[in-house]
């Protein structure tokens, strides 16, 4: 019988990390089209989504399904547990690649600052870099590389910080790229976002492996007020 | 029984049914255990009937090979049709009956022969066999019965030494050695360890291809890891019958919920 258990999870775990492509293909395509002013390629994000959500959908009835009719413990139901909460957080990644993409769509035509744009591109490298590396950890079950992804989610941070402080500044000398900062704004917090679903995901590895729920990153600890 | 009813138009988009019970009703003297139970069974399934003890699964499970006939003031009303037809019909013969529909029990219980003789016991009462065709016959059992790499270099040894494991495995290959259609199973493990459970659980599994399978169980648990149809039983009355996934995630009826959650029962 619990071979066909295995086989059942072992599935689950394909369809996770399926999942977690397409997401991924969502960002990367969804920042290329915001670089390359590329609505076809965003409207391109936008249409495929549903794919994304009902993956999800899939993902939580399968858990569901195993948890009813095999009545999983220990390692095994962590991995359920695993996937249920690690897809939502996919979800909501792919969210944020349809937000960009609206982005991309909106900020057509308005006046272009190309020097926060290349910010925009190596933050977004980074982020993309970090999906990559999560779903692997994740794949391999690595707790220890999971810390040191979460870890790189400061590199994003200051981005973040950083293209802040350059739109305010140039929506103050030229009121003219005040509508097209406020969408490289919006893009470079939906990027900020993605890196703390990652760490979510990270704390979801470390979580499977050790049965210790842990918070990386806490917003309310990493900056002074 | 009553007369057999033709149905005036088969549905052709199913299978056929292997059995189909209409109206089953049991009294035991004067308490009827069944109360008009509608079932149907379809091939290459296991279905698994659950409910509280008492509740008439196993009475139910008994009808469908007529273990019940024997039973002092036993009376019995409705139709048990296998394959279309009413098995209890006049004139029907248990024997061969027992040879398309098998049963095993709770308990492991071989004959204090030696196993390949309890494999080869119900092939023996039938027509004459050479001693290669019972050979194989005795293979081929032992190995669906997942118990042949067990106990091939002592096939003439007393099956009553061996463990209750592989007792009950054994006598599932005496049954499954007259090539039945459906085998029956009340309880078949509830006497055995949970790894020689789990063993049967993965046999019973890979046997549906070539058997219909209806079991009898007490434990949940198996019912939702290897059943793909379940029947909730309470009281004599069949209050659920649906996909297992069904009845385990999103049940119809409050009673069997309550029951599956373990409010009662």
């Amino acid at each position: 019988m619990r071979r066909v258990f295995e086989d059942e999870l072992n599935d689950l775990h394909v369809r996770f990390s399926e999942m977690g492509m397409m997401v991924n293909e969502a960002i990367y395509k969804s920042v290329k089209a915001f670089i390359n002013h590329d609505k076809e390629l965003a409207r391109d994000v936008i249409t495929s989504d549903h794919l994304i959500n009902e993956r999800e959908v899939d993902l939580e009835k399968r858990s569901f399904e195993l948890i009813a009719l095999q009545q999983p413990v220990t390692t095994d139901l962590r991995t359920i547990v695993t996937v249920m909460k690690a897809s939502s957080d996919l979800e909501r990644m792919g969210d944020h690649a349809v937000s960009i993409s609206k982005s991309t769509i909106r900020v057509k035509g308005t006046t272009r600052v190309p020097k926060v744009e290349q910010d925009i591109a190596s933050m977004a490298e980074l982020v993309k870099e970090m999906v990559n590396e999560v779903l692997d950890a994740y794949v391999k079950s690595d707790d220890k590389r999971a810390l040191q992804i979460a870890n790189e989610d400061h590199g994003i941070n200051h981005y973040s910080d950083l293209i802040y402080e350059t739109c305010l500044e140039i929506m103050q000398k030229d009121p003219a790229t005040v509508p097209g900062s406020m969408d490289y704004l919006f893009v470079s917090s939906y990027l900020e976002r993605i890196g703390d679903y990652v760490t979510n995901i990270c704390e979801w590895i470390v979580y499977l492996q050790t049965g210790k729920i842990v918070e990386l990153n806490s917003n309310a600890k990493e900056d002074d007020f | 029984m009553a007369m057999a009813i033709e149905a005036t138009e088969p549905d052709k988009t199913a299978a056929p049914p292997i059995i189909d019970t209409e109206d089953v009703h049991l009294w035991y003297g004067s308490n009827e255990a069944l109360k008009g139970i509608n079932l149907t069974f379809k091939e290459h399934e296991i279905t698994a009937l659950i409910g509280p003890s008492g509740c008439g699964k196993s009475t139910y499970l008994r009808t469908l090979n007529r273990m019940n006939d024997l039973i002092p003031g036993v009376t019995i009303k409705g139709e048990v049709k296998l394959k279309g037809k009413d098995i209890y019909a006049p004139g029907n013969d248990t024997v061969s009956l027992r040879k398309e529909v098998g049963m095993v029990f709770q308990q492991p219980n071989p004959f204090p022969f030696s196993i390949y003789d309890n494999v080869t016991y119900g092939l023996r009462l039938g027509k004459q066999h050479t001693r290669e065709q019972l050979d194989e016959a005795v293979e081929t059992a032992l190995r669906q019965a997942a118990v042949w790499e067990e106990v091939k270099d002592k096939l003439h040894d007393s099956a009553l030494g061996l463990s209750g494991g592989q007792q009950q495995r054994v006598c599932i290959a005496r049954v499954l050695a007259v090539k039945p259609d459906v085998v029956l199973l009340d309880e078949p493990t509830s006497a055995l360890d949970p790894i020689s459970s789990s063993q049967i659980e993965s046999m019973l599994v890979a046997l549906k291809k070539d058997y219909t399978i209806i079991l009898v169980t007490h434990n949940m648990s198996q019912a939702s890891r290897i059943s793909d149809r379940t029947a909730f039983f309470l009281q004599g009355h069949l209050v659920e019958y649906d996909d297992t996934k069904t009845i385990f995630l999103n049940p119809h009826k409050k009673e069997t919920e309550d029951y599956i959650s373990g409010r009662f029962g």
